[in-house]
């Protein structure tokens, strides 16, 4: 399930909805929230634009990607836009399997893919004025890196 | 028509966030963007950007990827989500 919203989410719920079907012997969740510093700037909050359309479409590709790669049962992938505070959740990644090991790694796939693959921008509200985030390229290597474990 | 839309950084600094422009033959994603970037210095100088991505129907490709009528093409910089 992807769902790209303004709206909070609520990890409960989406435990339950992941938690429910006994074949599965493991439930990861990740959850990245707005947090009060970046390139030592204080951080007052921060607004997230997305392209709809391919945003859906890129998180659909990244989860079918991971169907692939681990034996997978439930994924869900939210992802909010809009205006953020500090300390409001921005994304969660959710997944269950029969085995853990699976379930973190494809957990750790989404969420690292996510970051480098999938059209969303955000620009931070600073002490010093709002800004565009720059990509890190230390992401773009740990999005390499997965590429490279996973096709050999 | 082709449409043209753009993203983050760029849409603040061309204040647009989409265009129409007419298809012509042969088109790529390579020479929509230098006819984007004849408009002026500061379309010239944002159209530049090395670490300008470009998708074609939602897809990002590369610089040779033939564009036609129809087709809707967007100019963004680097993702930074999650």
């Amino acid at each position: 399930m992807i769902n790209v919203q303004q709206k909070d989410f609520v990890v409960a719920d989406e435990y339950q909805k992941l938690a429910d079907d006994n074949q599965d012997g493991a439930v990861v969740t990740f959850v990245g929230k707005v947090r009060d510093f970046n390139e030592g700037l204080g951080v007052q909050g921060l607004s997230l634009e997305h392209y709809p359309g391919m945003t859906e479409r890129v998180l659909g590709e990244i989860e079918a990607e991971a169907h692939e790669h681990w034996p997978l049962n439930k994924v869900i992938i939210i992802h909010r836009v809009g205006d953020l505070t500090l300390g409001e959740q921005i994304v969660f990644i959710g997944v269950t399997s029969p085995h853990r090991k699976a379930a973190f790694a494809a957990c750790e796939f989404l969420i690292d893919f996510l970051k480098t693959k999938a059209p969303f921008w955000k620009k931070e509200l600073t002490s010093e004025g709002s800004k565009w985030l720059e990509a890190k390229a230390s992401d773009s290597k740990i999005s390499q890196q997965w590429s490279t474990k996973l096709t050999n | 028509m082709i449409k043209i839309l753009f993203f983050a950084r760029l849409r603040e600094q061309l204040s647009t966030d989409s265009l129409q422009i007419s298809a012509s033959e042969n088109m790529t994603t390579e020479l929509i963007r230098q006819q984007l970037a004849n408009t002026d210095d500061l379309w010239a100088k944002v159209m530049s950007a090395d670490s300008l991505l470009v998708a074609v129907n939602q897809q990002i490709t590369d610089w040779s990827h033939s564009v036609n009528t129809g087709d809707e093409v967007a100019f963004f910089p680097p993702v930074t989500g999650g």
